[in-house]
């Protein structure tokens, strides 16, 4: 009881006197404050691209793609396979219709708005059904494209990262000219990255026949996915690999996230030990501006361990302000901040907002306290062993 | 440089400090280092050596065939000396994780139009001699321990056999290495006729051209005479040259280099207030004794001189030996990221360069404030409060 008195007297009396040692107090914290900065800047972009790639996967659809190909652009399906499909055990049926949408997806240079350089862009040939076959996603503004026409409904995050996807406005891609005629949003997830026509106008434009690259198809519940797969890959005239939606695109998340990851993480470590030292220099001074006060303290009877304990406080808490501030910084300037990349697994852009959120934060601030506690101990252990005789004479 | 002996013992007045110091300024500089090599990696490397090269690409995108019989069109062009097709295969070796680029190229061509590629006469006559050879960069070969006369099988992503399936077996009949220091050799080269064949695609498309110049022609003129070769053709061109066509690939993947330099900003920033702190601790503890070195008939610029260098002196121990570590560092990501970084994380001259200039800005940026003050010190005042 006595030590924790006193460990509570001496951490006051280090908090009543730190105006006077403003100057390097403040320079761990903003150290750490970086630190955190940094770590949550960085990995908030992993967090918002995962957040975009999986929001779109839903379980209740299924994507049925040729096997071995690692992404839609590298699939081709014929109509016949497609039919073969639309019949398959586990498809969801409104009346007599499969509801399936056999898809083309094709690449087309637009500029990016952000650095003025052309980027490839998903474009998308999609069948009536395409809305049916996706979750939450649906028309926000104009219309839908008319069958046969060159018209183009597109993302809302294509729109406001690509050049030229206003409503209304006609682009042009090589030769063709097409008009943009609606826009569509799917709650923040990867298909509004895209630019969606008609499948036969696409089939038409890009020359590949009666040919298709995907089949999405809802499922009539959520469990018929292992009989749908078992089902196709017996059949001897498919040769096709069937994942949920959900597993597809979190497979497709992987390369590009993993590669941001292992970015982030050795950067926080090695600014976070830039930050030890930060730390340890500010509280090395710290006690040697304190010696006279620690001396004299500890002649009046206070033990070791409270100087020890109270010099590991003041440099967690300050570790503490560093750390919030830095995330702080971070919510502020980067969450929703919206970018776009090349997902490595697409070949294709993806549109996506920095994610800032509540346990990057916690691991920012668990980051700061370590960074607290280790850059306070050795100091804290020098305060504690401060010969009481020896800092007194030099008073 | 007389003061050479002061200003050291002043640097190690304390030494856990300007130990600590010194350590945050080698974090900061390693990273420094190591960041901006590996975003030179990323954006395509630094400047082409050799001859120019042009790329010719689907107009509409990268992704869409070109036929065959542009090729010879392209050839006709006044100042083009070779041109040579290439597609993109997209397999892997074994497993998916495996990836590297595979070609299906003219052996004679390509070799041509990549001069920095060297490989023995015998190796290239007996690729030449077998329609299912491929060659091997040095690279490649030694990533999965591959030999002359090994059968490689790639599983392609994309390319169905006639015979069935998407698994194809090359025969590796040379392995060619690199004279360019910057270039990497993890990559796989097989015969376009043999892919044309063999495919069932079928014959007659190419996935981009490349071409090289001829002596004094204007890169400029030859992409604009290409381009409009073809305008309002079903397949239209877009020429670039090579050096343009990978840093607009780069750049795709958004805005790296912002996001390096902002990290960079944030690391300077702290080491900023790192080494100035220390510095100013410093000058603070030594008043007095710079106020006897006045009183001795030091100048106020020598004065300032000693503490400047006493700052920059810091900087220079802790950024140097964290650009060299950086160096070490990058040695080792980029031989183990080889397939991804071909030309390997290299920290060059340039960043070297940029890296000494950051630190003199650094050190006397952190010690220009105590320096100053310690200039203007005067010398009863501070001898009256030591």
């Amino acid at each position: 009881m006595r030590t924790l008195q006193q460990i509570f007297a001496v951490t006051w009396l280090n908090f009543l006197n730190l105006s006077h040692r403003v100057a390097s107090s403040s320079v761990a914290v903003v150290g750490v404050a970086a630190v955190v900065l940094v770590f949550a800047a960085v990995l908030s972009m992993a967090k918002g691209f995962e957040r975009t790639m999986t929001l779109a996967g839903s379980e209740d659809t299924a994507i049925i793609i040729r096997s071995g190909s690692t992404s839609e652009l590298a699939s081709g399906l014929s109509n016949e396979q497609v039919l073969i499909v639309e019949t398959a055990p586990g498809v969801l049926r409104d009346g007599d219709q499969a509801v399936v949408s056999a898809e083309l997806y094709v690449l087309v240079d637009i500029r990016k708005k952000s650095n003025d350089s052309e980027a490839n862009v998903p474009f998308r040939g999609v069948g009536p059904r395409a809305f049916d076959v996706r979750d939450s996603t649906g028309l926000t503004e104009g219309r839908m494209f008319e069958p046969g026409k060159n018209e183009l409904v597109v993302g809302r995050a294509a729109q406001s990262e690509f050049e030229g996807l206003d409503l209304g406005t006609s682009i042009k891609f090589g030769r063709t000219a097409w008009t943009v005629v609606g826009v569509f949003e799917a709650d923040g997830g990867v298909a509004e990255s895209e630019v969606w026509t008609d499948i036969r106008v696409l089939q038409g434009a890009y020359r590949r026949g009666n040919s298709f690259q995907t089949v999405r198809v809802r499922l009539d519940d959520r469990d018929s996915l292992a009989g749908l797969e078992e089902a196709l890959k017996n059949d001897p005239r498919l040769d096709v690999d069937v994942y949920s939606e959900r597993q597809f695109y979190s497979s497709q998340a992987q390369g590009t996230s993993t590669f941001i990851r292992v970015l982030g993480y050795p950067i926080t470590f090695l600014m976070a030990i830039g930050a030890v030292f930060g730390a340890l220099n500010s509280m090395y001074s710290s006690v040697s501006a304190r010696g006279k006060e620690i001396a004299t303290l500890r002649a009046l009877g206070f033990g070791p361990i409270s100087v020890l304990v109270s010099t590991m406080i003041e440099s967690t808490l300050l570790a503490l302000i560093g750390g919030l501030l830095g995330g702080a910084i971070a919510f502020l300037a980067f969450n929703g901040f919206q970018v776009s990349t090349l997902s490595n697994a697409s070949f294709s852009q993806v549109v996506f907002d920095f994610a800032v959120t509540a346990d990057l934060l916690a691991q920012g601030i668990v980051t700061a306290l370590i960074i607290g506690l280790i850059g306070g101990f050795l100091p804290a252990l020098r305060a504690a062993r401060l010969p009481v005789a020896q800092a007194l004479r030099e008073l | 440089m007389k003061y050479f002996g002061l200003i050291w013992r002043n640097v190690w007045r304390k030494k856990i400090r300007t130990s600590l110091t010194i350590l945050s300024v080698l974090v900061a500089f390693l990273l420094f280092a190591l960041l901006n090599a590996l975003g030179q990696a990323m954006s395509g490397g630094g400047a082409m050596t050799g001859a120019v090269r042009l790329v010719v690409i689907d107009k509409v995108s990268l992704i869409n065939f070109l036929p065959l019989s542009h090729k010879n069109k392209i050839a006709q062009i006044p100042g083009v000396a070779v041109v040579s097709q290439q597609s993109w295969f997209g397999g892997f070796y074994q497993d998916p994780k495996n990836q590297f680029p595979q070609f299906p190229v003219v052996p004679d061509e390509y070799f041509a139009l990549y001069p920095e590629f060297v490989m023995p006469e015998e190796q290239m006559e007996a690729w030449k001699n077998n329609r299912t050879g491929a060659v091997i960069g040095r690279d490649l070969a030694e990533l999965y321990g591959l030999k002359v006369g090994d059968r490689i099988p790639i599983q392609s992503t994309i390319f169905t056999r006639k015979e069935g399936g998407r698994t194809w077996e090359f025969d590796i009949e040379g392995i060619f290495d690199t004279t360019d220091p910057k270039g990497g050799t993890a990559l796989l080269l097989f015969r376009h006729d043999y892919f044309a064949e063999a495919n069932t695609f079928g014959d007659g498309f190419v996935g981009w051209y490349t071409l090289r110049l001829a002596e004094g022609a204007d890169p400029v003129e030859v992409a604009n005479a290409i381009d409009l070769q073809f305008a309002n053709s079903p397949n239209e061109t877009e020429t670039s040259t090579e050096a343009a066509f990978a840093a607009s690939f780069a750049k795709q993947f958004g805005n790296i280099a912002l996001i390096v330099t902002m990290i960079l900003g944030a690391v300077f920033f702290t080491l900023l207030l790192v080494a100035g702190n220390t510095m100013s601790q410093s000058v603070r503890e030594r008043i007095a004794e710079l106020a006897v070195l006045k009183t001795l008939g030091f100048k106020d610029g020598t004065v300032l001189g000693i503490v400047l260098t006493e700052s920059v002196l810091i900087m220079a121990m802790g950024g140097l030996l964290g650009v060299a570590l950086g160096w070490l560092a990058g040695l080792a990501i980029g031989s183990a990221m080889a397939m991804f970084v071909p030309g390997g994380i290299v920290v060059s001259t340039e960043i070297v360069l940029l890296a000494v200039a950051l630190m003199i800005g650094a050190g006397v940026l952190a010690g220009i404030f105590p320096a100053l003050k310690a200039m203007r010190l005067s010398i009863v005042d501070a001898l009256a409060r030591g």
